[in-house]
């Protein structure tokens, strides 16, 4: 029996591997919004290894309220119809390590908090999930403010924050080594 | 995993997988399960950090993870409806002209939270090898025969009960190049969603008996016995349904939630 009756531990995580590439991406994946859409920021940015190296077969998706701050709870993230913004996107590295979303900037979810979008990062090579956090730019009191962020040193709390850019926000991901991303465990 | 593995050449671990035997590679483990089993402790999760896997060398964060309370979205998942997924993405047997060769299989169990509450009208995502162990992927270069009515991919939402259920043909084990004359056991991919992104999941579901576990460092990654057998589907005859395909169950149990779920989380029809 692979799980007796009345267990609930929790099933172990395992790695992506490398052939999600024609499962888990579908069209319009990466696009919350449509890049035309005349509010639309880029979310991008590359995922490096502990030799600097790009992981060119990683998987990132991004969660997050919209720019009022409300949690989305419409459905439709697989068939977007364009018009409804779901709060959810997927997207791969391609071969240099990159990745892209178009989407609109959250806003706070409470007076006062920095907003961010949640991100959960899968990899060939990377054994189970990671959590972090990509908090936008531009509100310093807001960051400042934040639990998490002013629970870090500075160096670490700068790998949280994304940079902006004239389309968006670019926000790397180091998952090892020199300016390791902070990785979040919820517990 | 054809994999190209390590497609940056001058990665170390690479040149050194490339050395490595079978042999090796399993003293590396068992000195791994001995170091474990003398620590005492109970480890749920594969260990980021497992020298076996060869790509996992570059690919571990080296710090632990950061505690953080989940908040605001966290709190949250995405939703998903039946205008996202049709019923007939159950079924992987059904996608193409003709039937797929192999073993068909009913896979079906139930989703459930921390707490044993069923996660309802949830995704569920599978990709898996056909019966010889051959991914519909360009990067999967096994000189097994792609079979022109498999595509492997599936989508469904729980039901009501939490419950999933796919029909599919049972894949194959396929070579990999982590180590030499390395072998991935048979397996399904699944992905999974709770009621709170904090619960998100990627993982594999494996078949009774394989002799390739003691011989895997994915499945081998995890340390602890009963924890990796927990992704071992079980033959059920209840499932097998009459003169048509084997029947498997398997349930998965998500990380503990921070939130209460609301009938708001499970608003819409059954499945
Ligand atoms: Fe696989």
């Amino acid at each position: 029996m692979s799980r007796p009756a009345g267990d609930l531990q929790p099933t172990p995580g395992q790695t992506v591997g490398p052939f999600f590439g024609y499962a888990l991406p579908y069209d319009g994946s990466s696009d919350l919004v449509p890049p035309t859409h005349p509010d639309a920021v880029r979310f991008h940015g590359r995922v490096l290894d502990g030799a600097g190296d790009p992981v060119p077969d990683a998987l990132l998706e991004i969660w997050q309220a919209g720019p009022d701050g409300a949690v989305p709870r419409a459905a439709g993230s697989l068939h977007r119809d364009g018009f409804t913004f779901t709060g959810w996107g997927r997207a791969s590295t391609d071969g240099t390590g990159h990745y892209s979303f178009a989407t609109l900037a959250p806003g706070p979810t409470a007076p006062g908090s920095a907003p961010y979008l949640a991100v959960t990062v899968f990899a060939r090579g990377l054994l189970n999930r990671l959590f972090t956090r990509a908090y936008l730019p531009g509100d310093d009191a807001a960051l400042v403010a934040d639990p998490l962020l002013a629970s870090l040193d500075p160096e670490r709390r700068a790998t949280l924050v994304a940079a902006a850019d004239d389309r968006g926000f670019v926000f790397d991901i180091r998952l090892q080594g020199d300016g390791e991303t902070v990785f979040l465990a919820h517990g | 995993m054809t994999d190209i593995l390590d497609e940056a050449p001058t990665a170390p671990a690479s040149s050194d997988a490339a050395a490595s035997t079978q042999a090796e590679v399993s003293a590396e483990m068992a000195a791994i399960s001995r170091e474990y089993a003398d620590t005492g402790a109970t480890e749920t999760q594969p260990r980021l950090d497992y020298p076996p896997y060869r790509s996992s060398v570059l690919r571990h964060p080296t710090k632990d993870p950061h505690h953080a309370d989940p908040e605001g979205i966290e709190l949250w998942a995405p939703v998903f409806g039946h205008q996202d997924v049709d019923r007939l993405e159950a079924d992987l047997t059904i996608q193409h002209r003709g039937e797929p060769v192999g073993e068909r299989m009913i896979v079906t169990g139930r989703v459930l939270d921390g707490e044993g509450r069923p996660v309802r009208h949830q995704l569920v995502e599978i990709w898996q090898a056909n019966a010889g162990g051959r991914y519909i992927h360009k990067r999967d270069q096994h000189p097994a025969a792609i079979d022109p009515n498999f595509t492997g991919v599936g989508r469904c939402l729980t039901d009501g009960d939490g419950t999933y259920s796919f029909t599919t043909i049972k894949p194959g084990p396929y070579p990999w190049k982590n180590h030499r004359n390395a072998w991935r056991p048979a397996h399904i991919h699944f992905s999974v969603f709770g009621p709170a992104f904090t619960q998100r999941m990627i993982t594999q579901m494996y078949f009774p008996s394989d002799p390739l576990f003691a011989l895997d460092p994915i499945y081998q990654s995890i340390t602890d016995p009963a924890a990796r057998d927990r992704l071992v589907a079980t033959y059920d005859h209840d499932v097998t349904s009459h003169e048509w395909a084997t029947g498997y169950r398997w349930d998965i149990v998500l990380t503990g939630s921070h939130r209460t779920p609301l009938e708001s989380d499970t608003e819409g029809d059954d499945a």
